[in-house]
């Protein structure tokens, strides 16, 4: 069934953006069924465990449909597929990030815990990167799970994914190159391997905000909001698809100088009118256009407000 | 395959599956205190010390422990009766089958967290979930085990 | 606070630690699955996917070809007699509608086959070559439509209902009745103000951190031994003898240390399967459930929609209730007929100026998961439903719905007619409703104040009372030898999942033979060795058991007076060590108890919630409880039994939703779907205790066990009110549900 999709997946993204983007949504849900449905009673089956002692090595290995670059593993586990043979990268991919004068390059097995305490990152993104991680279920979870495999999951729910595409964020692939994550997020998967999560220190003001149904649970709607030199940058995420860029319009951004009240409101009501939502378990459609508007303008506001702004 | 670890502190080698999860190795090496409570990674009960760092034991593959440190509550006696001893002046102990992996996430707390606020306690016990004591008695017992820690540092800095 | 009762008892109301704190601290191995042998086989179940379908074919030919793959049974090797698996005592009230495997499928995770294997891994490849040709049924996934609905649940011939419950399964009913004194209608009529409400509570899980499990072998003589996570141990006897069809004799269960039950392990859930495999085959097995099994196919809250009519006069005297209690059993009828009486039997006694009441009730059959038995017992869906039309009452007539209670409230000494016409011999409602009002600081916060920020904090409050043991039925019993050197051993058959009762039984033991808690050792529960108990339910087990232990020391004393007076000037470490040669006084004695009487604890709760008007969020600023249970056997195990039950009532109101597909499936399958509290979606909660003194029970004690779980529904629903204007009777209150009701208004 899932191999139908994939196929259907794959015309779809070479003939349209429609497509593609219902598409993925769908698949999304399709994946996360299996977690929530009756794979949620099975665990996955793995007949080989390799660690790669190369990242050509692990390239080639990943090329085979039914083998698995190992991140940290949590939705892996949770998937009642056969994975004829799981890649470990820790060898060759590093769990670090590796702090330069114009960028942070973040090795793909870096633990989403290193992000969330690392000071210099938090320093850049006035502390929104850890706010971004710090309701994912536990220390323990955020221990195990990878910034790679959060990336390359693309899930609807990501915070990860939702922060990072507020930033100057690229995606470092070992044969696709640097993709911008703009570009990446609506990249189809593939058997490519991230090496690293570059993020450039491009001189910003940013922030995450999110509403959640229980303090741990998935948002219900996540926004994170970058203020650039000429462009200001809503993410929402959660839609319950994953994260959309909109980007302030004309009228918006003439309105950048105004009192930060009238800003607010009129960045959110841009959203408000832009983003597509849509009902499942945690929230209506109509509800999350709802939060969009108010995490919007409430982030926005942290932003401007000069007695609001947090440690930038 | 075979691995080689050490699991509290002694070196173990043994057979296991690409698939074993780290929780059921531990298992059956006789490290009963680790536990299964859910299916989805959320409940903590199966906290571990990899590396000196608190992981879920149940996400974790076996093979990805080879040559690494596992340390579970049968290598921390001291320390979970030190600690538990607060939890049971509480009666907060209840049914205790939360009791190793909130206690072996609290002394990576205490290691990694200088004189944390409620909150700070609370967000980094997080991941620990607790059905039968509504959380509020494993607080009075972290709090009065934080300030007996306290004041022993300071007994301890005066008489030398 | 003054405690009426003065009593300074050396053991009892002392918070000594658990007798098995050390060792659940250091994680010793004491729960299931750290005590039986490793080597036995594997039980897994497969689950229907459909809420309603007939087996036209199941072929298990490819799945028995499964190397290591042991047996793999469907619902032509079972037995054909039906029971039921309710953990209640004989005759039991809910009928006997299971059987092991059916060949009827009537709900999303009802079981088609139990496959035994040498490891995990062939079960799992055996479970995914059964195949099974289902002819799928219409399902009753609506049980406001269940009552009479042409679909039937159970239309079989051979299902029982072995007490007059008013059951008819050709009408789907599980069970129904009514009872009523004074004329009702006519009295609300003439009632000043009326509220007419319907409120609705859904099927919460318990959620205990250790699931469901159990081992079971066969011993050298054939014996079926069964080694199981369960509060009813006598009763899983009886179960396991009907469904196997093999005589009680054969069969011996023990209970290791459990991982919580809060009800859940008073249905035998997991029981049945590894049993029948260990009779078919000869071989220890041994299941143990995952979490979405402990999610899709256990023993939840009965889901209940409650009608509430109550009136009152000028003055605020609430003179008539009506209750009509629509209660949702799912496939089978486990604490059906019984969990419902509750919603009516403990809400409305408390308005003891009531000139008349009515209490109805119809309990369904539908195609969802079996209901069992959850902490308050269907007393908690009455409370949030009537508790909530008080608080509605008040509103109406303008009235603080403190004062309201204050002025309506049972008091010590009243007769109690909507309560088996039992006296209210032990009372402190009132001091606790006073104490928890100051608690919270209603004064200044009553109803509510906007913060001006965008948030606003509002406050409400709700009382409750349960019962102390089933009266006439529930029975505890106790053993209390004495050893040599002058130790004491306590023998039960109640059964501790975490609440500590070994230790509380053993603190009143020990304060009833003026010994050290330390010279008090407890055998757990064993069915060949202990003598007979109901099981831990029913909050009984301090009240009924407590008061066993009391007797079994009573008279263990005497008979060591007896001895000393034929030895005088022994020490008791003396009499231990000399009554074991040419002895025939036995210095062991089993006392049993049973109470004519149900003596409620009261409680009253308070909560603060601080509502994020734009997004709904509710913060649970505060929370406080004041308990009368009695004299408190263990203030600190008294006082966490209430902090956790808080918090699982605070889940219930704001975060434990359960939804399905149309086709009736549960999608909160898994604790990423089902959200229970975390330490963070708690605020601070305050719990204090107004004890009064029941003379029937040990020491003055009554019960504690589901009472606590009572009051936030309600609680945090008026408070909710109070914050934004918006009256929510269904639960969980969630986000969206306030922020897009404050949007509507706008």
């Amino acid at each position: 069934m899932l191999g139908l999709f994939f196929l259907l997946f794959n015309l779809g993204i070479a003939y349209s953006d429609f497509f593609k983007y219902h598409l993925r949504w769908f698949i999304t849900a399709v994946a996360l069924q299996r977690y929530r449905g009756k794979g949620a009673s099975e665990l996955i089956t793995i007949k080989k465990y390799v660690r790669a002692e190369s990242l050509e090595q692990a390239y080639q290995l990943n090329q085979k449909r039914s083998n698995r670059i190992l991140g940290g593993m949590l939705w892996m586990k949770m998937s009642s597929n056969t994975v004829q043979c799981a890649i470990d990268l820790s060898d060759v991919i590093s769990r670090e990030i590796d702090e330069r004068e114009d960028s942070f390059v973040i090795g793909a097995m870096t633990p989403l815990r290193e992000l969330e305490t690392n000071k210099s990152l938090n320093q850049y993104t006035c502390g929104a990167i850890r706010e971004s991680l710090r309701s994912i279920v536990g220390i323990q979870f955020r221990n195990t799970a990878t910034v790679g495999g959060s990336v390359y999951g693309r899930f609807g729910f990501s915070d990860v994914l939702t922060m990072l595409l507020a930033l100057d964020t690229s995606v470092q692939l070992y044969r696709g190159g640097i993709v911008p994550l703009e570009t990446y997020a609506n990249m189809p998967y593939d058997n490519d391997i991230i090496v690293n999560i570059i993020i450039k220190k491009t001189p910003l003001k940013t922030a995450y905000m999110s509403s959640r149904n229980t303090r741990t649970d998935f948002p219900v709607l996540a926004c994170a909001i970058s203020f650039y030199k000429d462009e200001q940058r809503v993410v929402i995420g959660a839609r319950p698809q994953k994260a959309m860029i909109i980007r302030a319009d004309e009228n918006v951004q003439k309105l950048i100088d105004s009192e930060a009240e009238v800003y607010a409101q009129a960045l959110a009501g841009q959203v408000k009118r832009e983003v597509l939502t849509s009902s499942n378990m945690r929230g209506s459609a109509e509800y999350r256009r709802h939060l969009a508007y108010v995490l919007t303008k409430r982030a926005s506001l942290h932003i401007l407000d000069p007695k609001e702004a947090g440690i930038c | 395959m075979l691995i080689k670890m050490w699991l509290n502190g002694k070196a173990v080698r043994a057979h296991i599956k690409s698939d074993t999860l780290l929780l059921d190795f531990v298992r059956e090496q006789g490290c009963k205190s680790v536990k299964y409570g859910c299916d989805t990674a959320n409940c903590g009960l199966c906290t571990v010390m990899l590396e000196g760092e608190p992981v879920l034991s149940c996400s974790t593959l076996a093979a990805r422990v080879e040559g690494k440190h596992v340390v579970t509550l049968e290598g921390l006696q001291d320390e979970a009766r030190e600690f538990g001893e607060f939890l049971a002046d509480q009666g907060a102990d209840q049914c205790g089958y939360c009791n190793p992996g909130f206690i072996m996430n609290i002394l990576a707390m205490m290691k990694e967290l200088d004189d944390p606020t409620d909150d700070e306690i609370k967000e980094y016990l997080a991941g620990n979930l607790c059905r039968c004591s509504g959380f509020v008695g494993q607080m009075r017992s972290i709090r009065n085990y934080i300030k007996s820690k306290k004041e022993g540092r300071h007994a301890a800095e005066e008489s030398a | 606070m003054q405690q009426k009762n003065q009593h300074d008892y050396s053991v009892v109301n002392h918070s000594v630690r658990k007798k098995d704190a050390m060792a659940l601290v250091t994680g010793q191995p004491v729960f299931m699955d750290d005590v039986v042998q490793n080597h036995c086989l594997t039980v897994k179940l497969l689950h229907s996917p459909h809420a309603h379908a007939r087996i036209r074919s199941i072929d298990t030919s490819r799945a028995l070809q499964v190397a290591g793959i042991e047996c793999v049974l469907t619902y032509k090797d079972v037995p054909q007699k039906r029971f039921t698996l309710a953990g209640q005592t004989y005759p039991e009230p809910s009928p006997y509608d299971r059987l092991i495997l059916d060949k009827e499928l009537r709900f999303v995770g009802d079981v088609v086959a139990i496959v035994a294997g040498e490891t995990k891994k062939a079960v799992d490849q055996a479970m995914k070559r059964i195949k099974v040709d289902y002819e799928i049924l219409d399902p009753v996934l609506d049980f406001r439509t269940a009552k009479d609905n042409p679909v039937i649940v159970h239309p079989e011939e051979n299902w029982i209902s072995l007490c007059p419950v008013g059951a008819d399964n050709k009408r789907n009913l599980c069970a129904s009745g009514m009872e009523a004194e004074g004329d009702v209608d006519s009295i609300l009529d003439s009632c000043d103000y009326v509220v007419e409400r319907t409120y609705h509570t859904k099927a919460c899980q318990q959620a205990m951190m250790e699931t469901f499990r159990t081992y079971t072998k066969l011993d050298p003589y054939g014996r079926l031994i069964v080694t199981s996570s369960t509060q009813i141990p006598f009763h899983v006897r009886r179960i396991l003898a009907n469904a196997l069809d093999i005589k009680k004799s054969r069969i011996r269960v023990c209970k290791p240390r459990i991982g919580g039950g809060f009800g859940a392990k008073q249905t035998a859930v997991s029981e049945i399967y590894p049993a029948i495999v260990t009779m078919k085959t000869g071989k220890a097995a041994k299941i143990i459930f995952s979490r979405y099994e402990s999610q899709i196919a256990s023993s939840p809250r009965h889901e209940m929609e409650v009608k509430v009519k109550i009136g009152a006069d000028r003055t605020g005297i609430i003179q008539a209730i009506d209750v009509y209690s629509l209660s949702n059993t799912g496939a089978f009828g486990e604490h059906g007929p019984t969990t419902v009486g509750l919603s009516g039997h403990k809400s409305i006694p408390l308005y003891g100026k009531a000139k008349a009441f009515r209490f109805a009730y119809d309990v369904v059959y539908t195609n969802q998961m079996s209901a069992g038995a959850y902490r308050g017992y269907g007393a908690t869906q009455g409370f949030f439903a009537v508790e909530s039309a008080v608080n509605e009452l008040a509103d109406n007539m303008h009235m603080d719905p403190f004062v309201l209670r204050r002025i309506n409230m049972v008091q010590e000494g009243q007769i109690m007619p909507a309560y088996y016409g039992e006296k209210n011999t032990s009372c402190a409602l009132d001091r606790c409703l006073d104490r928890v009002k100051e608690m919270i600081g209603w004064d200044e916060k009553y109803p509510s104040k906007d913060m001006g920020n965008g948030k606003v904090r509002g406050v409400g409050l709700a009382i409750a009372m349960q019962g102390s043991g089933i009266s006439n039925v529930d029975v505890g019993s106790a053993t209390v030898k004495l050893n040599d050197d002058g130790f004491y051993t306590l023998s039960i058959g109640a059964s501790d999942m975490g609440t500590g009762c070994d230790t509380i039984l053993s603190q009143i033991a020990a304060e009833e033979l003026g010994c050290s808690l330390d010279d008090v050792t407890v055998f757990g529960v064993d069915t060949d060795a202990s003598p007979y108990d109901s099981g831990s339910y029913a909050s009984s087990t301090t009240y009924i058991t407590g008061q066993a232990v009391v007797k079994a020391c009573r008279e263990l004393k005497k008979r060591i007076a007896e001895y000393s007076k034929k030895y005088p000037g022994l020490s008791l470490k003396e009499i231990g060590n000399q009554s074991m040669a040419g002895n025939d006084i036995s210095l062991e004695v089993t006392s049993m108890h049973t109470s004519p009487v149900s003596p409620p604890p009261f409680m009253a709760g308070a909560a603060e919630v601080e509502v994020d008007k734009e997004t709904g969020q509710v913060e649970l600023i505060d929370y406080a409880a004041v308990v009368d249970c009695g004299t408190t056997v263990n203030p600190n195990l008294a006082r966490v039994q209430v902090e956790g039950g808080l918090v699982q009532g605070i889940g219930m109101a704001l975060y434990e939703n359960i939804q399905y597909t149309d086709k009736g499936k549960l999608r909160n399958n898994s604790f990423m779907q089902y959200k229970i509290p975390t330490r963070q979606d708690i605020g601070d909660i305050h719990v204090e205790f107004e004890s009064s003194y029941e003379n029937s029970g040990p020491y003055g004690a009554k019960s504690i066990g589901e009472i606590v779980i009572n009051t936030p529904g309600p609680a945090i629903a008026d408070a909710v009110y109070h914050a934004t204007g918006l009256r929510f009777r269904e639960l969980p209150i969630t986000p969206e549900m306030i922020a897009m009701g404050l949007d509507e208004e706008e």
